[in-house]
């Protein structure tokens, strides 16, 4: 399965009319469009000079391409209350500390669900794939009540904690073992005297690496964009995706700086994304849900 | 341990189920201690959460004091005493109605379209198109096009063209709010579905088709139908799943664009209604009402829909 991604379609004549071709393209052209013009005039923005910026009508280039922005607003960063260094710190540790705990307590899982038989194994794995089914929200009101019982309301833990039991990243690491890890090799170790844990470790792991690395982005990436939230009131705690939205909130006086601002917080997840796309794709070959 | 050997002695055949399931229990311990610390923060955080949220919604809760049994109190409230809920829920639906099939449609069209297209091509096209869906919150750019004054794109171009001669105030005029955050959800939300479809597709195998073309398929068209779609409905149930579940979750997004209350409530959502009384008045019961109805409406939605996928191809 995994292989096959990777080969060229052999060719084959198959029933392609040039009017079919032509059409798709065009459709795709639009939508393509529509997908990258906003992201295209972002960039494009944060490019501006001041003059340019409230040039009338708008443009779609830049003449005068120039990094003020930036620098404003690292003056803006320099400036703010909190140290702009501390925002960044608590979105890699929160980010840091919620991807690592996932991972672990998933690949853990994912393991004993797809590649050991046990009682009940089917059923908690039918849960999890409902749990697909519903969106945080409905779940926050009573996850603020728990966070306050256990008095972890305006801690990191308050975020780190509940994204260990995320469920995409288990979801997707379990079908894939499914399909991936075959039953024979496990086999042969446990025959060889393996732990269950060792087997898992040195057999399984190994062999499900796009697996782990899209498991990684998937929660780093939710992280990392997490914005304002009721766990979190103290200032210094608060994230950068909330920090860059307040520069945001500042209206058109910081309209440049905004943009880059967005910029900065869009490049992260964006270059993670093109570095791993094949692994991510490869993952998704096995996501599909078979009732 | 000699007892253990003892009861493996037993054969299959001479077991109660109850001792066989209780034989395999005892035989694979490590696999309950590998599932458990997954499990239970997810139990914690995610089944708690909507079990009490259940109870909780029969009963009048602040927090301060214990809370207080009202059976369907809450409910008759919401349906028949509070018209803000029912605008919410109406726009959820609306809302959840476009975006969702929408979205769906389109990363599958997207997908397959780009699906012959050489490996390096395809992964350009890929990202152009899925880049809006992870780039934070790259989607304010929408206010600056959409702006209510001359400088913003929308605005410009329709002066420029004679249209309009003053700016339209697009993100406060009530006509406008609903449609254009529709568009910008439509604009984000080709995520992890789409990666899913393109996927899928990559991996139908290409004998099919070749059997296909000998058996008299003749255009794309009919390759979809009897071949794409049957091949890859694993994925498309998938898809489904996460594009219902995003198409309900879609509060935060028109908060920043269109600000709450939006214009005359026109995109006012259960998601801000839900915050309204979860964060501001602190009526936890009233809150846990709105959220297990959310609750049942992503269950539901997302049931009928599996089960009329399951059907594709049959």
């Amino acid at each position: 399965m995994a292989k096959k991604l990777r080969t060229r379609k052999h060719e084959v004549v198959l029933n392609r009319s040039v009017g079919g071709d032509a059409g798709i393209t065009v459709i795709l052209a639009i939508f393509g469009l529509f997908m990258f013009l906003p992201m295209y005039y972002t960039i494009i923005q944060s490019l501006k000079p001041m003059d340019e910026l409230f040039y009338f009508p708008p443009r779609f280039y830049v003449a005068n391409p120039t990094l003020d922005n930036f620098k404003s607003l690292f003056n803006l960063m320099a400036d703010s209350w909190v140290p702009f260094s501390r925002y960044i710190f608590n979105t890699v540790l929160i980010s840091v500390g919620g991807t690592f705990g996932n991972l672990v307590l998933s690949s853990l899982s994912a393991y004993a669900l797809a590649k050991i038989d046990f009682p009940g194994s089917k059923f908690l794995f039918q849960v999890i794939q409902k749990s697909l089914m519903i969106n945080a929200v409905v779940t926050g009101l009573v996850n603020f009540i728990t966070l306050s019982y256990i008095g972890w309301i305006d801690t990191y833990l308050a975020l780190i904690i509940p994204a260990w039991g995320s469920t995409l990243g288990l979801y997707l690491m379990k079908q894939f073992m499914e399909t991936n890890v075959t039953t024979e090799v496990l086999e042969s170790a446990r025959l060889d005297g393996a732990s269950e844990l060792r087997t898992f470790w040195s057999i399984a792991m190994p062999m499900v690496k796009p697996a782990w690395l899209t498991l990684i982005i998937y929660s780093f990436q939710g992280l990392w964009n997490m914005g304002q939230t009721n766990l979190i009131y103290s200032e210094q705690l608060k994230t950068l995706n909330y920090a860059i939205s307040q520069i945001n909130a500042g209206g058109i006086a910081r309209s440049g700086s905004s943009a880059a601002a967005t910029v900065v917080m869009m490049m992260v997840p964006i270059l993670v994304f093109v570095v791993s796309q094949s692994n991510i794709i490869e993952t998704m070959g096995s996501s599909g849900m078979k009732d | 341990m000699s007892k253990n050997t003892e009861k493996q002695v037993k054969t299959r055949h001479e077991m109660t189920k109850a001792e066989w399931t209780w034989f395999l229990v005892r035989k694979n311990k490590t696999a309950y201690f590998m599932v458990l610390p997954f499990m239970f923060i997810f139990v914690l955080f995610t089944v708690v959460p909507v079990v009490a949220s259940l109870f909780l919604s029969f009963t009048q809760f602040n927090m301060l004091e214990a809370p207080k049994f009202i059976f369907m109190d809450n409910y008759i409230t919401l349906f028949l005493d509070d018209e803000l809920f029912i605008t919410a829920l109406k726009n959820t639906l609306i809302f959840a109605a476009v975006t969702g099939p929408v979205s769906y449609l389109l990363s599958f069209v997207v997908a397959w379209f780009i699906n012959e297209l050489p490996p390096k091509i395809r992964a350009i096209v890929t990202l152009i198109f899925y880049a809006p869906s992870i780039a934070g919150n790259a989607y304010l750019i929408w206010t600056t096009l959409f702006s209510s004054d001359a400088y913003g794109w929308a605005n410009a171009i329709l002066m420029e063209l004679g249209i309009i001669d003053t700016p339209i105030l697009w993100f406060q005029n009530a006509t406008y709010v609903m449609p254009l955050c529709i568009i910008v959800a439509l604009w984000m939300s080709l995520g992890t579905a789409f990666l899913s479809f393109i996927a899928g597709l990559q991996g139908i195998n290409k004998s099919l088709y070749e059997a296909g073309a000998i058996d008299g398929v003749k255009n794309r068209w009919q390759e979809l139908w009897y071949i794409t779609l049957p091949s890859m409905k694993p994925q498309l149930m998938f898809g489904a799943i996460l594009a219902i579940t995003g198409a309900f979750g879609f509060g935060p997004v028109v908060t920043a664009l269109a600000g709450n209350p939006s214009v005359d409530y026109v995109a006012y959502t259960l998601n801000h209604h839900l915050s309204e009384y979860q964060g501001t008045r602190w009526e936890v019961g009233y809150a846990s009402a709105i959220s297990f109805i959310m609750f049942l409406m992503m269950i539901g939605a997302n049931m009928l829909i599996t089960k009329l996928i399951s059907k594709v191809g049959q």
